[in-house]
């Protein structure tokens, strides 16, 4: 069950040009979280910014009760949160949202992630290699620096591809391309992505045209983060043949099957 | 000191303290439950209800501004139906009066929400809805008008025993005269205030940050507005007030209640600390004791004594 906590920071860690990666004592949230979940902090304690910022959840250490968080700074809030120090408290509520459903042990699965998108796949792969499964995790990147993580050294349980716009690292383009080739070749059982808009939607098409299941994960504007508010939702086809509806990212996301949701 | 009581009546809805939950904020209760204790609240306000489910406005709903939020949900609900027979059944196990907020494009369908939660078992009281900015129908075209919206008044009360209280919009020019209308035509309260109409612009898109284009303005930004709008009404009228705007703490929430409210909702401040309604109670019932008040009803409209 989610809950609202005062979590110390355990860890700030720069990892990149705005890039951060921040490891909470969070018991509670660590318990019963699982990939493609989310937390939502507040940043500050007065009111500006005024609401929480949601993060996916990138990596837990059970035993130690830590949660791991990798987070770009892209305004005021992910600003504050990259100013917090060891020793300090943010509210954190989690863990929210439905998760990535799991694949059957033994299938091939690859791992599609954009920018910062990365960070809940990783928390994503390193579960599904304990459940035997066969993990392919593409990352791209609009530069070699930019790179969340699968830069030189990076060492992740699963095997790991690098596309960046500008060729400095990995293959030059998109990391769609990457997709592409293994789905020509080898094939895949399911596809899980996260990431900007025009990835998904491009990741969306080759999984209709090569036929292979696939979830991705949303990035909805939120307001209540639980399902309260119908400020988060998503454009999806609706059940069984129904008209088309919103769909809140917060509750029945952020995870959502691929043939379902609407590109428009 | 002995506990100082809390207890307040709004129109016959007997609330153990005076705080409820916004409309719209506080989704049908469940979604919080996790965060807070539904028994503590004085009562709840569920979201906007209409008579058929709504899809509602397509994304981006919400944009956060300086101390406040703008958003154009579009009344996205389920309906009626759907609300009786799945939300009202989970409220009920609660001890909590639960005010059903509803909406509609014509007269004729606030009549008929009125006349289906006419004697449902759990429902306290209606909210009658016709302030919100952000649809074509309905709405603040009712609210903005004082003939209209006695008219919805009018016909909500031919179709129910249930305590109205009307929910009134800030976009207008004179709130007095369209809470004297409501309440000529048989309003049993008032609820104040609905978000002002408002706009944000994406400089990088050029484009607006709502889909919507426009939105309504709530959270603390609105707040000296809310209480402004609640003391001009208390002044001009007899009738109980549910305040609201903006209210964050036990402090913004006691503003109100000395402005002339019987009860307060807090609404923006839920998505910042789900706790909010209750850390307020607590903060209300500190700042009794503190100033040595025995009852709460010694503070409503504490501030217009000279
Ligand atoms: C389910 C979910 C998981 C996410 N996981 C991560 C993650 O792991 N790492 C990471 O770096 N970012 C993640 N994001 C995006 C992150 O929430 C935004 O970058 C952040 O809210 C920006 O806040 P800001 O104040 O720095 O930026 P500002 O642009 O100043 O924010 C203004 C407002 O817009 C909202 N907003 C801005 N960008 C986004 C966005 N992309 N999605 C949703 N709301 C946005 C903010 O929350 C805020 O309300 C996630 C978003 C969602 C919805
Ligand atoms: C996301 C959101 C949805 C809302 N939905 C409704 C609604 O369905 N019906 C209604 O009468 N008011 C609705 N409101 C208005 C609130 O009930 C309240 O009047 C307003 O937000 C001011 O209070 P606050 O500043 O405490 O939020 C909504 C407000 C928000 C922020
Ligand atoms: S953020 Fe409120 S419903 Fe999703």
């Amino acid at each position: 069950m989610a809950v609202d906590i005062p979590a110390e920071v355990v860890q700030q860690e720069q990892v990149g040009p705005g890039l951060y990666r921040l490891s909470l004592y969070a018991p509670q949230i660590t318990r019963s979280a699982v990939p493609g979940q989310f937390v939502y902090i507040r940043c500050t304690d007065n009111l500006d910014p005024l609401l929480r910022r949601p993060i996916s959840i990138h990596g837990v250490n059970r035993g130690r009760g830590e949660l791991f968080l990798l987070y770009q700074v892209v305004g005021k809030g992910t600003a504050l949160l990259a100013g917090k120090r060891k020793g300090e408290r943010l509210g954190v509520m989690g863990p929210l949202g439905r998760g990535f459903t799991l694949p059957a042990p033994g299938q091939r699965v690859v791992l599609v992630g954009g920018g910062i998108g990365v960070a809940p796949l990783v928390f994503l792969g390193q579960e599904l290699v304990q459940r035997n499964n066969q993990v392919c995790l593409l990352v791209g990147a609009r530069s070699a620096h930019q790179l969340p993580v699968g830069k030189e050294g990076y060492t992740a349980p699963f095997e790991l591809a690098v596309a960046t716009d500008d060729g400095s690292c990995g293959h030059h383009g998109p990391v769609t391309d990457l997709l592409e080739k293994i789905l020509a070749g080898e094939g895949a059982d399911m596809v899980y992505a996260c990431g900007p808009r025009g990835m998904l939607r491009q990741t969306a098409s080759l999984l209709a045209r090569y036929d292979v299941p696939g979830e991705f994960s949303l990035e909805e504007r939120m307001g209540c983060g639980v399902g309260a508010c119908l400020s988060c939702v998503c454009k999806t086809a609706g059940k069984g043949g129904e008209p088309l509806q919103y769909r809140r990212v917060c509750v029945e996301g952020p995870v959502f099957p691929a043939e379902q949701l609407v590109w428009d | 000191m002995i506990k100082p009581n809390l207890a307040v009546d709004v129109a016959g809805i007997r609330m153990k303290n005076p705080v409820t939950t916004a409309s719209g904020t506080f989704g049908f209760g469940s979604e919080y439950a996790p965060f807070v204790d539904l028994n503590r609240l004085g009562a709840i306000v569920v979201k906007g209800t209409t008579l058929l489910p709504r899809r509602g406005n397509p994304p981006p709903r919400i944009v956060e501004t300086p101390a406040g939020i703008l958003n154009a949900i579009g009344l996205q609900n389920p309906g009626v139906d759907h609300f009786i027979e799945v939300a009202l059944p989970y409220l009920r196990q609660f001890d909590l009066p639960v005010i059903v907020n509803i909406a509609g494009d014509t007269v004729e369908d606030y009549a008929a929400l009125a006349a289906r939660l006419d004697g449902v078992p759990g429902v306290a009281g209606l909210e009658v809805n016709i302030s919100c900015p952000n649809v074509k129908k309905g709405g603040l075209a009712f609210g903005a008008d004082p003939d209209s919206a006695a008219a919805v008044v009018r016909a909500v009360k031919g179709a129910t025993r249930l305590p109205v209280v009307v929910k009134l919009s800030p976009n207008v020019t004179s709130i007095v005269r369209l809470a004297e209308a409501v309440v000529e035509a048989g309003a049993d309260a008032l609820s104040m205030i609905n978000t002002l109409l408002g706009m944000a612009i994406d400089i990088r898109r050029r484009r607006p940050a709502l889909a919507n284009v426009m939105g309504g303005l709530s959270g603390p930004a609105i707040r000296p507005v809310a209480v402004r709008a609640v003391w001009q009404v208390y002044q001009a009228l007899k009738v109980p007030i549910v305040g609201m705007g903006g209210i964050v703490t036990a402090e913004d929430a006691l503003e109100f209640i000395m402005a002339g409210a019987t009860a307060v909702a807090v609404g923006t401040a839920n998505f910042i600390n789900p706790r909010a309604t209750t850390d307020i109670i607590e903060g209300i019932e500190r700042f009794l004791v503190e100033e040595g008040v025995s009852d709460i009803q010694e503070l409503i409209g504490a501030a217009h004594m000279s």
